[in-house]
C-alpha cells in the first residue's frame, strides 16, 4: 500500500507539472491580463509599464521557472482580478463546486442503482422501457439546455425555485461556505444539481442495467437460483455486488468529468464556484488564475482516481491495487 | 465479518480525507485573519430584517478604490458611494452636487463654492482640501491621468472655496468636474497607493460622501451597501441594496423574470420585448451615445486610400437595416460620430445606404470587380457585435468586396486591434467627456505614439485640417465657436468617408415596475441609485 501511495503522489506531481506547463504555454494566447485591469483609454506605454511591473514581459522560460519555484512552495501565482493568491481564490470557490458535485453524485447513486437494477431484472416491464427511453433523451440533451429549461419552467413560469446563486450559506470551520445546512441553500441547490446529474444519471442507469443483465446470465447466479436462495438475496448480494466493479471504475472517471461539467452548470445558474470562476478568468484573461485552476483540477482527477483504485481493492479482495505484486 | 471489516476501512478512509480537507483549510484561514472591515460587517447586514434591493449587473465593481480603473462599472459605483462636485442631468445639463456654485474667475481658473456641513462616511468633514487631494490623486492614476492632463491643480482658497486650475484655457473644465468625486483626505492619507493587481487599503476600504456605504464586498460576486444615515441631501428610500454579478445574460434575465432580483443591466436586446410585456416589470431605454464604427486601414489596403472606395463601402452598408433586424430597433442608425445633443452634431449628416450608388462608386474607382480583404470584430464587447460584423460581410459582397471575417472574445481582440492585424476593424466609442471632440481625438486624428492621440485610429486616416480643428477646439472657451469647429470636423469626415458609422447603441435597464427607474437613468449609463424610490 505504501509503495502504491508513493507512486501515486509522484504521478500526481508529474501530472500537475505537465498541466502547469501546458497551461503556461497557452496562456499567452488568451490575451493580455493588463487589458482587463485598465480602462480602454490607457496608453500602450502605461500598459507596458504595468506589464513590466508584473513580470509579464520576461521570456517564457523565466516566467515558467518563477512559477515552478513558487509552486514548490504551494504558491500557484496571483489572480490579477481578485488581487489575491490564486490558490486562496480557488479554495474559497471550491466548496460551492464540491457541494454541487456531491449533491449530483448523491442523486446519481440513489436513482441509478434502484432504477438500473429494476431495468435489469424486469426488462419487459413498462416502467423499465419508459426509463430506458427517458435516459436516451437525458443523455442527448446538453447540460446548459437542461439548465435553461429547468429555470424557465420552475423559476420563470411557476416561480417555485430560485433561479440563480447559492442562497443563504453558513460558514463551517472558518472557511467552508456551505449551502447544505440552510433551507434556502438547499432550495437553491435543487435545480443546479439536477441539471448537472442529467448527463451522468442515464449513463449510469444504462451501465448498471447492462452489467447486471450480464451477471444474471452467469453460472454462479444460475447456481444460486438452483440452491433456492431468495430472489432478493440473489439480486443484491450475488449479482449486484459483482456489477459494481465496472461501475466504480467508470464512476471514478466520470466524477472528474463532472467537475468539468460544472463549468456550464455554474455559468447558467450563476453558482459561485470554481467552474464559473474559470470561465470568467478566461474572459478577463486572468491567466495565472486559469493556470492555477487547471493544476488544481488535475490534482482532483489524480486524487479521485487513486481513491477509486483503493476502493476497488476493498470491494473485490481478488483485485489487488496496482503496484503490489 | 468480512463485510463488516471492509465497512470500517471505508469509514477510516473517509475520515482521513475529511481531516485532510479541514486541515488544509485551517492553514488558509489563518492567512485570512486580517480581513478588511467590509467583510466583518457582514453579520450586521444579515441581522437586519428588511429585504435588501437586489441589483444584478454583468459584473460588480472591480475594487473599492474609485481611481483604480476608468470604466463604466467603476463610475456607476462612484456615484453610489462617493459624490461628484457636479453631475450631468438626464437632459445633459450640469447640476450642483458637492459644489454649490461656480464661476470662471480667469481663463485658467474655475472657482467652486462647496457645500458646508457635508460629512464623509468616516465622520470627517468635507472641505476644499479634500478636493485638492482628490485631483492630485486622479493625476497619479494610470487610468485617469490622461483625462486630467489639461488640469494643473486645485487650490483650497478657504475651507469651502476651491480653485481648479488648468494649464491652458480649456472648454471642458466643468464637464470634467463630473469625474471629481472627492475622497476623504484624512482617511486615505499615507495609505492611498493605487494598486491594480494586489491588495491595498483603498481597494478594501472607502470613505466618500455618497448616499450609500459599502458593508460587504466579495470581489467578482457581490457588493452590499446600506444607506448613509448622515447624507447631506434628500435621497430616495432604499435602505439596503446588494449588487450581484450575473455575467451570463440569459441567467440575468431569468433572475429578473422570476422576480429573484429587482433591477438588471445591461439588458440583452433579444429579451427587451419580453421584459416589456411581462407584468410587474418595466423596461427603460434611452438613446445612447456609444457609436459603433468600422475603420478601413489605408496603410494595409491601398484601395482604401481611394476616397471613392470608402464612400462605396459606406453606401453599401445598410445600417438602418442592421438597427431594425439585428438590434431589434434598440439603436439609432448613425451618419456621424457624436449623437444628437452633442456639440458637433450636424442634422443633415444622415445614414447613406444606397446600393446602386455604391456599385457606381466602385466602378468609378476602377474596382468594378472588387477585391478581397480581411476584417476582425469582437464577439462579446458590444451588443450583437459578431452578428453585425457578419451582416457587413454579406452587404460588402454586393459590391464585390470579399471579406474574410474573424471574430474573437474581447480578451484577445484588443491586442489584435492594436497590432492592426486586419484591413477592417470594428470599434465602439463612448466619449468620456460627453463631448464630440473626444471621438476624433481617439479615433480620427493622425496617430501619434508620443502623445497618445489617435490611439484607436486603426484606419490610419490622417487629415491635417481635422487635427487643426480639434486642437483649436480644446482651448476655445466660447461654446458656440467651439461647436462650429466640431461640426466642421464631422462634415469633413462625412465627406471623406473616413470611417463607417453604424449606430448608437440604446441603453436599457429593466426593473420591477414599482421603482422610478426612468428618473434615475441617463445616457452616460450612471444610474443615480441614491435617488431611487421604491413604492
Amino acid at each position: 500500500m505504501f509503495a502504491f501511495i508513493v507512486k501515486r503522489v509522484a504521478q500526481a506531481l508529474l501530472v500537475m507539472m505537465i498541466i502547469g506547463f501546458i497551461g503556461f504555454a497557452i496562456k499567452h494566447n488568451f490575451g493580455d491580463p493588463v487589458r482587463d485591469l485598465v480602462g480602454e483609454r490607457v496608453t500602450p506605454e502605461e500598459r507596458m509599464k504595468i506589464r513590466e511591473k508584473l513580470g509579464l514581459n520576461d521570456p517564457f522560460m523565466v516566467q515558467y521557472g518563477r512559477f515552478l519555484k513558487a509552486a514548490v512552495h504551494g504558491d500557484l501565482g496571483r489572480s490579477f482580478f481578485f488581487k489575491k493568491p490564486a490558490m486562496e481564490v480557488i479554495v474559497q470557490k471550491a466548496p460551492a463546486t464540491l457541494e454541487l458535485v456531491f449533491a449530483s453524485a448523491c442523486i446519481i447513486v440513489f436513482l441509478s442503482v434502484p432504477l438500473g437494477i429494476f431495468c435489469a431484472i424486469r426488462p419487459k416491464h413498462w416502467f423499465a422501457k419508459f426509463t430506458m427511453g427517458g435516459s436516451i433523451v437525458g443523455v442527448s440533451m446538453p447540460v446548459f439546455l437542461t439548465a435553461i429549461l429547468l429555470i424557465y419552467i420552475f423559476s420563470v413560469e411557476l416561480g417555485w425555485l430560485p433561479s440563480y446563486g447559492r442562497g443563504e450559506t453558513v460558514l463551517l470551520f472558518g472557511w467552508w461556505r456551505s449551502g447544505l445546512l440552510t433551507a434556502d441553500g438547499l432550495l437553491h441547490l435543487i435545480m443546479p444539481s439536477i441539471a448537472l446529474s442529467s448527463i451522468m444519471l442515464p449513463l449510469f442507469i444504462r451501465l448498471i442495467r447492462s452489467e447486471m443483465m450480464e451477471v444474471l446470465e452467469s453460472e454462479y447466479v444460475k447456481y444460486a437460483w438452483a440452491k433456492g436462495i431468495k430472489p432478493r438475496r440473489v439480486w443484491i448480494v450475488h449479482a449486484f455486488k459483482n456489477t459494481l466493479l465496472p461501475v466504480i471504475t467508470v464512476g471514478g472517471v466520470q466524477l472528474g468529468i463532472m467537475v468539468a461539467f460544472t463549468i456550464l452548470t455554474e455559468t447558467v445558474f450563476n453558482w459561485q464556484g470554481m467552474g464559473a470562476m474559470f470561465i470568467e478568468s478566461v474572459d478577463r484573461a486572468d491567466t495565472s488564475l486559469m493556470v492555477a485552476y487547471l493544476v488544481f483540477v488535475g490534482f482532483i482527477f489524480v486524487l479521485v482516481n487513486t481513491f477509486v483504485d483503493i476502493i476497488y481493492g476493498l470491494v473485490n479482495p481478488m483485485v489487488r491495487v496496482a503496484g503490489r505484486k | 465479518m468480512k463485510r463488516f471489516h471492509s465497512g470500517i476501512k471505508h469509514l477510516i478512509l473517509l475520515a482521513l480525507v475529511f481531516a485532510a480537507l479541514v486541515l488544509s483549510g485551517c492553514a488558509d484561514s489563518k492567512k485570512e485573519e486580517a480581513k478588511p472591515e467590509a467583510e466583518k460587517a457582514e453579520v450586521k447586514q444579515e441581522e437586519a430584517g428588511q429585504e435588501p434591493l437586489i441589483l444584478a449587473f454583468d459584473a460588480v465593481p472591480v475594487a473599492m478604490d474609485p481611481h483604480v480603473q476608468l470604466s463604466g462599472g467603476m463610475l456607476q459605483y462612484s456615484h453610489m458611494v462617493f459624490d461628484p462636485l457636479v453631475r450631468w442631468t438626464q437632459d445633459m445639463d450640469i447640476e450642483p452636487r458637492l459644489a454649490k456654485s461656480w464661476e470662471q474667475i480667469d481663463p485658467l481658473t474655475l472657482r467652486f463654492k462647496l457645500r458646508e456641513g457635508v460629512k464623509f462616511h468616516s465622520g470627517n468633514e468635507f472641505t476644499a482640501e479634500d478636493v485638492a487631494y482628490t485631483l492630485e490623486r486622479l493625476k497619479k492614476s494610470e487610468d485617469f491621468k490622461g483625462l486630467f492632463e489639461p488640469f494643473d491643480k486645485a487650490v483650497a482658497v478657504d475651507p469651502y472655496t476651491v480653485d481648479i486650475k488648468t494649464k491652458e484655457p480649456y472648454g471642458l473644465t466643468l464637464a470634467m468636474c463630473t469625474y471629481i468625486f472627492p475622497l476623504d483626505k484624512k482617511f486615505y492619507a499615507g495609505k492611498d497607493e493605487i494598486v491594480k493587481s494586489g491588495p491595498s487599503f483603498a481597494n478594501e476600504n472607502e470613505s466618500g460622501t455618497g448616499p450609500f456605504v459599502v458593508t460587504k464586498y466579495v470581489p467578482g460576486e457581490q457588493m452590499a451597501m446600506k444607506a448613509n444615515p448622515n447624507y447631506w441631501t434628500e435621497r430616495g428610500n432604499v435602505e439596503e441594496l446588494v449588487i450581484k454579478a450575473i455575467p451570463n445574460s440569459p441567467a440575468r434575465v431569468a433572475a429578473l423574470l422570476s422576480k429573484d432580483v429587482d433591477f438588471i443591466m445591461p439588458v440583452p436586446p433579444t429579451d427587451m420585448k419580453r421584459i416589456d410585456e411581462t407584468e410587474g416589470l418595466k423596461l427603460t431605454t434611452l438613446p445612447g451615445s456609444r457609436i459603433i464604427t468600422l475603420q478601413m486601414n489605408q496603410e494595409r489596403r491601398p484601395e482604401f486610400k481611394n476616397q471613392k472606395v470608402r464612400q462605396a463601402i459606406v453606401h453599401a452598408i445598410d445600417n438602418p437595416g442592421i438597427v431594425e433586424k439585428i438590434m431589434k430597433g434598440f439603436a439609432t442608425a448613425a451618419g456621424q460620430q457624436g449623437p444628437k445633443g452633442y456639440a458637433g452634431y450636424v442634422e443633415e449628416l444622415t445614414p447613406r445606404y444606397d446600393l446602386e450608388k455604391a456599385q457606381q462608386l466602385m466602378k468609378d474607382a476602377g474596382y468594378e470587380n472588387g477585391f478581397e480583404c480581411t476584417m476582425i470584430a469582437p464577439n462579446n464587447r458590444y451588443v450583437n457585435d459578431a452578428k453585425i460584423a457578419e451582416a457587413v460581410v454579406s452587404m460588402l459582397s454586393k459590391i464585390n468586396i470579399t471579406v474574410n471575417l474573424k471574430t474573437m472574445p474581447k480578451a484577445q481582440y484588443w491586442d489584435q486591434f492594436d497590432a492592426r492585424t486586419a484591413d477592417i476593424q470594428m470599434i465602439g466609442w463612448h466619449s468620456d467627456t460627453e463631448d464630440s471632440a473626444n471621438f476624433s481625438e481617439y479615433l480620427m486624428m493622425c496617430p501619434d505614439k508620443e502623445t497618445g492621440i489617435g490611439q484607436y485610429n486603426s484606419g490610419e486616416y490622417c487629415n491635417a485640417k481635422v487635427d487643426e480643428l480639434v486642437i483649436a477646439s480644446r482651448s476655445e472657451t466660447d461654446m458656440a465657436k467651439r461647436a462650429e469647429m466640431l461640426q466642421e470636423v464631422e462634415r469633413i469626415l462625412y465627406e471623406d468617408a473616413a470611417f463607417v458609422p453604424l449606430h448608437w447603441q440604446d441603453l436599457a435597464w429593466a426593473s420591477k415596475d414599482n421603482m422610478n427607474t426612468e428618473v434615475i437613468v441617463n445616457t452616460m449609463n450612471f444610474p443615480y441609485f441614491g435617488d431611487l424610490v421604491v413604492k
